[in-house]
Formats: structure tokens, C-alpha cells, sequence
């Protein structure tokens, strides 16, 4: 590892975590991502003007919204002269923003950028099959009456079945399988029962709640209002009555009768965006800026796609060698909860030692994460995956409960559908 | 030829294109050199005749604002205005008359004798910009468009919509004017040329009207002004405002020449233009110019707005700031008293921005809750627009003053409070000054800006540049009680609530005010602004020891506040009013009621709350609606006095 700048974190802001609530939601992602990133940049030290960029990592912008980063930039006011644009890492999206922002910074490209994450789930598309789309394309190329009627006897009622936009950004493209299905296979890789996944859940909630109620996502909440005023200005996901005997309601989703992996012990489908400022030392200096952060080291890793949900081990390990640190000198871990059972197959997988050094290159296992300081507020399950949100909360959140609680390090990592793991090492100031 | 306001080209094609771009003025008007300019171009035209003609603007501002208004003012004579009416008349008769196809290509502003004049061409473009405008305003200063206005609009968009536009003065945007048939096309500027050759060149027939609009401008005339005739009767007496009235004569009568009506006609151009309410909207008009000009004494282009308090006030001027394109933090004590106010600016945006979604979207960007007052840092501009309570006001801007950039204009909305005790409280006292917002603000077109004789001069243009900035009309006030328009408008509320005591009915005084001219009875409005407020703003005029109307006073202990609890002195239910048919209404009754205002009005100049009568005028008449065709309290006063 070369020696670089520090990258600072100025401040961070995001909006409510809004549940899907099986029609399209009340935001679209640009507008989520304009109102957070608007009113965290009215209260810095510098103008919007005077960014260098805009980088917003989105895994589904609606088709009217491709380069979102771009879009957001001009409607929160940043002028013309600041870039936008757009990153896609998919569930690490916004984690890849943080990334590309250092990126750009310790190149001396830029030194303050406005980075983060948006997705609008609720919002994802019905898409017309392929054969609906043929015969379309056969319907406008055909120009006499009889050409048309013979297009009309080619139609078929099948061809309008839609095409779920979601269900397919949640699909591997490359093994087939559901998200949901490759945490059936870490469960079934490590003996994770239904109970183990369930209670991990319900604490989601109860940790949620707490946290709630104590004030502790305050600071980094921006309150969104709707056109007819309607005010949304918490996270509504969130369960306050997740029992396990509620939890034991639920059906196993992706597998079907015979699996262990429900809705309810799996993150939620949620809109939400998330900022936060990135500086340079020099851009500290020039505006007088209080950094509250920084982010020292970030790691990328691949595995397989069918066990993507590993990919945090494979990505925090790195980190933790390069800085020659255990699990146990983190004074707390965010890991990203796609799953309940995908979460505690981390854990399982860093007390395995076969795990530990066939595939991470250990002497032996790494060691186990203490429970009171892995996710200490709660996480997805209770308050929504907004895929490209989610790895910017967490790099936001973990610093923020990092202040409040005193401690000084922690990583916060998420697993990546396609079969990869992204993790970044932060440091409170 | 050379030509001091108009060049003259003609193309490889033999297109002549006609720029004018008049010396010495910052924006296109019709003025007698203009005129003559024109004819001159037309004299050498006919020499060699071009394969077509462009009329277009050299002006950034736009294509022709209109005549010249200030030779309004110096018709003297019935002769002075018949030749004035004539000069215009007879050169676009010419026009119309060429052999060649003649167009208008019209960015930005078109207006009043411009778009006579743009109608006298065979074919019009419109330029698909934000400032492109077309209207014949005239019967907003008491006139008519006698240029051929009357005769051509109805000609080409049929007699209904030409009156509306007329009768009303109103303005149309590019596409509306497409829509209309106005225009022949509208296009996006980076084409506007090509269109034109084109057009001008496509042998195209002008613009005939569909079969029934032919009848309703032809044979059935007289049926259509009189259902038009009816409707201005609602709005406008004749007595007050001839124009609309002669405007519908004229058409109907006269086949839209107003050189041929009879000098002794009350629509003739004769009576028209030397009309007593001409005179006073022309005089009105540059009153309204004068208060514009307030603006333009410091440069200052505000960005970020910070208004604190999202009340009905709050709310509407953070609403307006965000519809200019200013970027605002909205303040209040949690964000469920901001919520209101969002929804209401958008739908004030889904108004203004009607089939521009996109727009009413990206103004709704700019408006931004703020309930930590982060904002205030970073702002050019903070509004404080909270209750009215003198501690609190002061507070609020020792905290304001302690976070905001030094440079930052500080102002408050008070109507009730001295903007000298608040800024007592500051560091630099100097930095303060009231910017005093009407209900509603979206409609009322005047401000006052609020000095005290400590108020730093900057403060207060950059204030009135503000103003300007909303496309409102600043007026420069000092910080008297009520400084100008509450302190007129009091003593007239509280002069017909004593009526009410005296066992007048409401509505009987509400008939007799806006039979006078007002355009809303005073007790209707005192319904309307709230009986609380009335009560409040009455105890800062004339002190909390004096005695309320009795009517006033009952009614608010019986929580009955006016509109918006639904009751006041009127039923309001669902927001509108119910009013029952008015008595008749006793002889002097409106003098009465008016003669107050008049008096404050007076003493308004006296004590120099406004540097001059004009002003009192303009202030009254913007601030309050005051009968615009009487010119103003002050000018009411003296031709009364003159005549009697």
C-alpha cells in the first residue's frame, strides 16, 4: 500500500428509508437523492458550486434518470460547471461511490466530492417480455392493412405477461439463482436454521426500535414531504412488534415449501439515498471544514456468485492484514444485512478454519465478532436495503455510532450480488 | 437610405430583413421616428421590391414593447390624438397592403402597437422562449388598440379570443400563441431564421378564419358584443374604466377603425385617449415604472434565501423566492409546520408552471425544509416572517445575526412592530430592514421596504433589489405604525365597522365601496385578512387604549375571525363568501368610509413615511387596490377638490 492523503468525511445526510409497499412509492430516485443531498448542502462551509463532483452510485434509475449522478447534481443547485455521474456496483453502489470519490481524490482530481447512493426499489419497472417487444417491432414495420392483420393473427395473450423489473435485478444473471437462493446455500453450507435466522431478525427490529427511540439516527436523517404535505420523517420499515413467533408466520420465499429464507428475515424492499462530503486535506484547509471522519482503506474481492453473500470476508480480510489488525481491535463492524442467514454465514465463515485458509490464505480461523458490536442500531432487515443506498449508510452510520460510542475504528462491508464483497476501514476524528 | 434605428439587408434569395434596434433605448418602442423609420423602409422597398420582408428585434429585450407612452402624455388636443391614431394606422394599412409576403418573427416581448404591427404582416413566428409575449395591453392604461389592433385580432383568431385579449389586456406565451392562430408557427430560436425564409417564401394563404368564426366577426357581430358587453359589465363600470366598452363599439360598430367614429361618440379616439382614467393610468403606469426603478440602485442577485416562519407569509415568500429560481431553506419549529406550506407552494408551482411538470418540479427542488435553521448560514438573503411579538423577534435575529454571512441582507416582515426595536438588539443595527409582504403574496404586486433613519443605504436598495428580483413593486417606506398601507387601510376598516354599529348592514357597505372602485369591500376584506389581525393591526395604529368597533369586537370573543374559521361577518362556507344582496345604499356612504384613508394618506406624506404624494399614490394604489382609475388618494383629493 502506497502512502496517500487522508480522505475526510465531512458530513453525511439521508433520507427515510421508505418500505415498497407493492405500488410505486412516493419518490422517484432522483427526487430522493435531490432532497437529501439539498439540504445537506445547506448547512456546509462551502457552496454547492464549489464541488468538484457529483458521484452517485444507483443500481435501477428509471430510464428518464440514467445518469442520475448528473441529474441530481443540476436539480440540488450545483451549477453547470460541477460533473455528475453515475456508478453501479449493485448492492454496493453507493460504497463504490465513496470508492471513486477517493479514487479521484487521491489523484488530485478532485478534492471535495459529494458522494452516495439512491434507489427507488418500489419504483423498479414492469418490462414487456422479448416476444411482446418482437412483435411490436413486426406491428410498426407493418404498413398495409394486410400486413397489419396478419401481425394482429400473430399475437399472442402470453406476450403481455410482464417481465418484473426487480425480479430480475435480484436474479444472477450468470448462476440463475435468486439473491434469496444463494442465502439458502450459505444456510444450508453452515447448518443455519430458521431459528438462528429469525432471531437474528427480530434483534434487527429490537435494535432499530432502540435506536429510534434514543435519537440515534437524528443527525442523519433528512425529513421528506410529499407534495400534499404528507411529512415522512423516519424509517418505516421497521417492526416494533417482531416476535419470533411472528417471524415463524412467514413462508420460506425463494425456495419454495422446503426453505428456510422468508421476507422477514431477509432485508426489506426500500426506497432511500444516502450522502456524504469526501474532502481532501487541501479542501479541509481552503473552506475551513471540521472533518467528523475518514475513511482509510477500501477493499474490493470476487467469489462465488452463488455464495455471494460471503463476500464481506473476502473483502474485510484484506484490510484488516494491511493494517495488521484482528476482528477483535474493531470497535464495531457494519455488516450489510441482505440476509439474516448470509450475515451470520459471515461470522461462521471467519470461525472456520478450513474456510479461513483454503480460501483467505490464514494460518487458521480469523477469529468471531462480538454480537454487542456488529450492528449495533439494527440494519437492513428492520430498515430496508435501498440497494444503492444501503453501503453508504453503513459507511455513514458506522461513523456516527463510532462518535457516540467513543470508539475510534471500525469497517463497515457489504456482499454484492454477482458475487462480490466491498469493505471500508473508517477512523472517528 | 441609412436609417438611425432600423438596418436594412437583403439576402441571396432577395429576403429584405428589417432590424430594428432603436438607438438609445434599452428596449424596442414605437415612437414617432420609429414610425416614420419604418415608412422610409417601406418607400425604398417599393423602389425594387424585395421576394419578401422580415420584421424582426435587434434588441436582447425583445421584439417591440409597444407605442411610445410618453407621447401619450403629451396629447393635448383632439387634433394631437387624431394624428396620433392616424400616423399608426395608416402606416400598417400600408403594410398590410405590400405585394411581397411580409412576417414578424417575434422573440421575447410583443407588445400593444408591436403586435399591431406584427399583425398587419401576412405571416407571425413565434420564438419558443420563456419571454416571448404577446398582448395588446392598451385597455389597461384606458386606451384602445386603435392601430388596427380592433380590426386585425379578430380578423385572425376569431372576435371571442380577440376580445379576451383585448378586453382584458392579458398576454399569451409563444405556444399559446400558436395555439390561438396568432402565430403561424412557433419554433425553438436556434431555427427562428431558417422558419422565417421558409415561410416567407412558401406562398402559403394567410390564415383564414373557420366558417362560424367569419359569421361571429361578420353578420353576428352584435350578438357577440353584447354577451361580451355583459361580462365587462361585471368587472368594470363605464363610468370609470370607458375603454373596454369603447373597445367592443368600435369592433361592432366601427369595423375596428377607431378614425371612424365621431369625434362626439364616448368611444371615439377623442374621448378615448383624453379620457380622465387614461390620464390617470398612463400617470400610473410610470408610477408603477418609477417603483421598479427602486430596484435597480444596487446589484445584487440574491441566490440562497432564508426564510424563518412557514406561516401563511413565511410559506408564500419562500414560495415565491423558489418560483424565481432562488434556492430557499424554509424554517419553522419542526418539520410538520413546514409540511403545510409545501404542499401549498406545489400547487402554486402545478399553477405557474401549467404543462411544464418538469419546471414545477425543479422549483419544488429549490424549496427546502430546514427545521435546524442550517440554512441561515449560508444565505444572501434571511426573512424572518414569524409571530408578531417583539421579544422573540429579537432573539431570533441576535442568532441570526451571529450566524449569518456578514455581508448577508437581514430583513423582517413585521407589519406591527417597529423595525427600529428589533434591530436595537443587533450588533449593527444599520443591517435590518423591513420587507413587508400583502396577503396573498402571490397576487399582491407591492412591497414595502422598510427603513429607519439608522438603516444603511445598501440595505435598503439591496432590499428593493430583492423585491424586483420576485417581480414585485418595492416602495421605499420609513418605520412608521402601519408605515404606509396598513396606516391608510386601518382608519377606512375601522371607519365601515362603525357603520356596521351604526346598524349598516355589510353588505350595503361592501356594494357602496366597490361601486366607488375598490375592489373589494372593506368589510369583505377585513373577513378576509382575519378580525384578530384587524384587531392587532388596529391596537399598533391607534393604541391598545382605543375603543374597537363594537361589531369587530364581539365577533373575535366570539371566535368568529373571518374567513378562515368560516365566519366573520360573512358566512364563508368552503372558503368562499356568502353574501346577501346588498340594501340600498345610503347617499355620501362611500365619501364617508373613504374619507379616512384619504386623510392617512395625506398625513403619510406629511410626516415623510413616503418621500412624495406620487408615492403615497403608487403605494396606496398597489398596496391596496385603490380604484386605479382615480389615480391615487392623493390625486382623488385634488381633482375633488378642483371641481368643487
Amino acid at each position: 500500500m502506497t502512502m496517500r492523503g487522508p480522505i475526510y468525511i465531512i458530513d453525511g445526510a439521508r433520507t427515510p428509508f421508505l418500505k415498497a409497499r407493492n405500488a410505486p412509492g412516493p419518490f422517484a430516485a432522483s427526487d430522493l437523492a435531490t432532497a437529501a443531498g439539498s439540504a445537506l448542502l445547506s448547512h456546509q462551509r462551502f457552496a454547492p458550486e464549489q464541488l468538484d463532483e457529483v458521484i452517485l452510485g444507483c443500481a435501477s434509475p428509471s430510464p428518464d434518470e440514467v445518469n442520475i449522478g448528473r441529474v441530481v447534481a443540476l436539480r440540488m443547485g450545483c451549477g453547470l460547471k460541477v460533473p455528475g455521474w453515475t456508478v453501479m456496483r449493485n448492492c454496493a453502489s453507493g460504497m463504490q461511490a465513496l470508492d471513486s470519490a477517493m479514487a479521484n481524490i487521491h489523484s488530485g482530481r478532485s478534492q471535495l466530492v459529494l458522494a452516495g447512493g439512491v434507489d427507488a426499489l418500489s419504483r423498479a419497472p414492469l418490462l414487456y417480455s422479448d416476444a411482446m417487444v418482437r412483435w411490436f417491432a413486426g406491428w410498426m414495420g407493418a404498413r398495409s392493412l394486410g400486413q397489419k392483420l396478419a401481425m394482429v393473427r400473430k399475437f399472442r395473450p402470453g406476450y403481455l405477461a410482464p417481465v418484473i423489473g426487480i425480479m430480475k435485478g435480484l436474479t444472477d444473471p450468470v448462476v440463475g439463482l435468486l439473491m434469496g437462493q444463494t442465502a439458502e446455500n450459505l444456510a444450508w453450507k453452515y447448518g443455519i436454521s430458521r431459528e438462528d435466522m429469525d432471531a437474528f431478525a427480530v434483534e434487527s427490529h429490537r435494535r432499530v426500535a432502540a435506536a429510534q427511540d434514543a435519537g440515534h439516527f437524528a443527525d442523519e436523517l433528512v425529513p421528506l414531504i410529499e407534495r400534499d404535505g404528507t411529512v415522512h420523517a423516519a424509517d418505516d420499515g421497521l417492526r416494533r412488534d417482531a416476535s419470533m413467533a411472528g417471524m415463524a408466520k412467514l413462508k420460506p420465499f425463494f425456495d419454495k415449501k422446503y426453505g428456510r429464507v422468508t421476507p422477514a428475515n431477509s432485508s426489506q424492499i426500500t426506497d432511500g439515498a444516502t450522502w456524504l462530503v469526501l474532502a481532501s486535506a487541501a479542501a479541509v484547509e481552503r473552506f475551513g471544514l471540521e472533518p467528523i471522519g475518514r475513511i482509510v482503506d477500501s477493499q474490493w474481492a470476487g467469489l462465488e456468485p452463488e455464495q455471494m453473500g460471503l463476500g464481506p470476508v473476502h473483502a474485510t480480510t484484506p484490510i484488516l492484514q494491511r493494517h495488521g489488525l484482528g476482528l477483535g481491535d474493531l470497535d464495531l463492524i457494519e455488516i450489510n444485512e441482505a440476509f439474516a442467514a448470509q450475515v451470520i454465514a459471515c461470522l461462521r465463515a471467519w470461525q472456520d478454519a478450513d474456510y479461513c485458509r483454503s480460501r483467505l490464505g490464514l494460518d487458521g480461523a480469523l477469529g468471531s465478532v462480538d454480537p454487542a458490536r456488529l450492528n449495533v442500531d439494527g440494519g437492513a432487515v428492520a430498515l430496508g436495503h435501498p440497494v444503492g443506498a444501503s453501503g453508504a449508510r453503513i459507511v455513514l452510520h458506522l461513523l456516527k455510532a463510532l462518535r457516540r460510542t467513543g470508539g475510534k475504528r471500525g469497517i463497515a462491508t457489504i456482499c454484492i450480488g454477482g458475487g462480490q464483497g466491498g469493505a471500508m476501514l473508517v477512523e472517528a476524528l | 437610405m441609412t436609417f438611425k434605428h432600423w438596418t436594412l439587408d437583403r439576402d441571396a434569395e432577395g429576403i429584405a430583413w428589417a432590424t430594428l434596434d432603436e438607438a438609445d433605448a434599452s428596449a424596442n418602442t414605437l415612437g414617432l421616428a420609429v414610425m416614420a423609420e419604418l415608412a422610409g423602409i417601406l418607400d425604398q422597398l417599393s423602389q425594387r421590391p424585395p421576394s419578401g420582408l422580415v420584421i424582426r428585434s435587434g434588441k436582447a429585450a425583445g421584439f417591440i414593447a409597444g407605442a411610445n407612452i410618453e407621447e401619450f402624455t403629451r396629447i393635448d388636443s383632439a387634433e394631437a390624438a387624431r394624428a396620433l391614431v392616424q400616423r399608426g394606422w395608416t402606416l400598417f394599412e400600408r403594410l398590410a397592403a405590400v405585394d411581397y409576403p411580409t412576417l414578424a418573427l417575434i422573440r421575447g416581448h410583443c407588445m400593444g402597437g408591436g403586435l399591431e404591427l406584427a399583425l398587419a404582416c401576412r405571416y407571425r413566428i413565434t420564438v419558443d422562449e420563456p419571454g416571448t409575449r404577446l398582448a395588446l395591453p392598451e385597455v389597461m392604461l384606458g386606451i384602445y388598440p386603435a392601430w388596427g389592433g380592433m380590426l386585425r385580432l379578430p380578423q385572425l383568431i376569431g372576435p371571442a379570443a380577440a376580445l379576451d385579449l383585448m378586453l382584458t389586456g392579458k398576454g399569451v406565451d409563444a405556444g399559446k400563441a400558436r395555439r390561438l392562430g396568432l402565430a403561424d408557427d412557433c419554433v425553438p430560436p436556434r431555427v427562428m431564421d431558417n422558419a422565417a425564409r421558409i415561410m416567407l417564401l412558401s406562398g402559403r394563404a394567410p390564415r383564414r378564419l373557420p366558417l362560424l368564426q367569419r359569421l361571429l366577426n361578420g353578420p353576428l357581430r352584435s350578438i357577440v358584443a353584447g354577451k361580451a358587453r355583459k361580462q365587462v359589465e361585471a368587472k368594470a363600470r363605464p363610468e370609470h374604466y370607458p375603454a373596454p366598452y369603447a373597445i367592443l363599439d368600435v369592433w361592432a360598430n366601427y369595423a375596428g377603425n377607431a378614425l371612424a367614429v365621431p369625434a362626439s361618440s364616448t368611444s371615439s379616439l377623442e374621448s378615448i385617449l383624453r379620457s380622465p382614467t387614461a390620464k390617470n393610468l398612463i400617470r400610473v403606469f410610470f408610477l408603477q415604472e418609477r417603483l421598479k426603478g427602486f430596484g435597480k440602485g444596487a446589484d445584487f442577485k440574491p441566490r440562497r434565501v432564508h426564510v424563518i416562519g412557514a406561516g401563511v407569509m413565511g410559506g408564500d415568500i419562500a414560495t415565491e423566492c423558489a418560483l424565481r429560481g432562488m434556492i430557499v431553506t424554509l424554517q419553522d419549529q419542526s418539520v410538520e409546520r413546514i409540511a403545510p406550506a409545501i404542499a401549498r407552494a406545489a400547487k402554486r408551482f402545478e399553477r405557474k408552471f401549467r404543462g411544464k411538470p418538469r419546471d414545477a418540479h425543479f422549483a419544488l427542488d429549490r424549496l427546502i425544509p430546514d427545521p435546524a435553521g442550517h440554512g441561515v448560514a449560508q444565505a444572501d438573503v434571511i426573512i424572518e416572517a414569524i409571530f408578531e411579538n417583539l421579544d422573540a423577534k429579537r432573539a431570533l435575529f441576535t442568532d441570526i445575526e451571529r450566524r449569518a454571512r456578514p455581508d448577508a441582507l437581514l430583513a423582517s416582515n413585521t407589519s406591527s412592530l417597529r423595525i427600529a426595536d428589533i434591530a436595537s438588539v443587533l450588533a449593527d443595527p444599520g443591517r435590518l430592514v423591513g420587507i413587508h409582504f400583502f396577503n396573498p403574496v402571490a397576487v399582491m404586486p407591492l412591497v414595502e421596504v422598510v427603513r429607519t433613519p439608522g438603516t444603511v443605504d445598501q440595505a435598503a436598495a439591496r432590499a428593493a433589489a430583492f423585491v424586483r428580483r420576485l417581480d414585485k413593486l418595492p416602495l421605499p417606506v420609513q418605520d412608521a405604525p402601519g408605515f404606509l398601507v396598513n396606516a391608510v387601510l386601518g382608519p377606512y376598516m375601522y371607519e365601515a365597522l362603525r357603520c356596521v354599529d351604526q346598524g349598516i348592514a355589510p353588505e350595503t357597505i361592501d356594494a357602496a365601496l366597490t361601486a366607488f372602485g375598490m375592489p373589494m369591500g372593506p368589510i369583505e376584506l377585513v373577513d378576509t385578512v382575519g378580525l384578530d389581525i384587524a384587531v392587532a393591526a388596529g391596537k399598533a395604529l391607534a393604541g391598545t387604549e382605543a375603543e374597537l368597533p363594537r361589531a369587530l369586537a364581539d365577533r373575535v370573543a366570539a371566535g368568529q375571525l373571518g374567513k378562515k374559521t368560516g365566519q366573520g361577518f360573512y358566512a364563508w362556507p368552503d372558503g368562499k363568501v356568502n353574501k346577501p344582496a346588498a340594501g340600498a345604499v345610503p347617499a355620501g356612504l362611500a365619501e364617508r368610509i373613504v374619507a379616512p384613508l384619504l386623510v392617512a394618506s395625506q398625513a403619510c406624506v406629511d410626516r415623510s413615511v413616503v418621500a412624495d404624494a406620487d408615492l403615497a399614490d403608487a403605494g396606496v394604489i398597489f398596496g391596496t387596490g385603490f380604484a386605479p382609475f382615480t389615480g391615487g388618494p392623493l390625486i382623488f383629493v385634488r381633482g375633488r377638490q378642483a371641481a368643487g
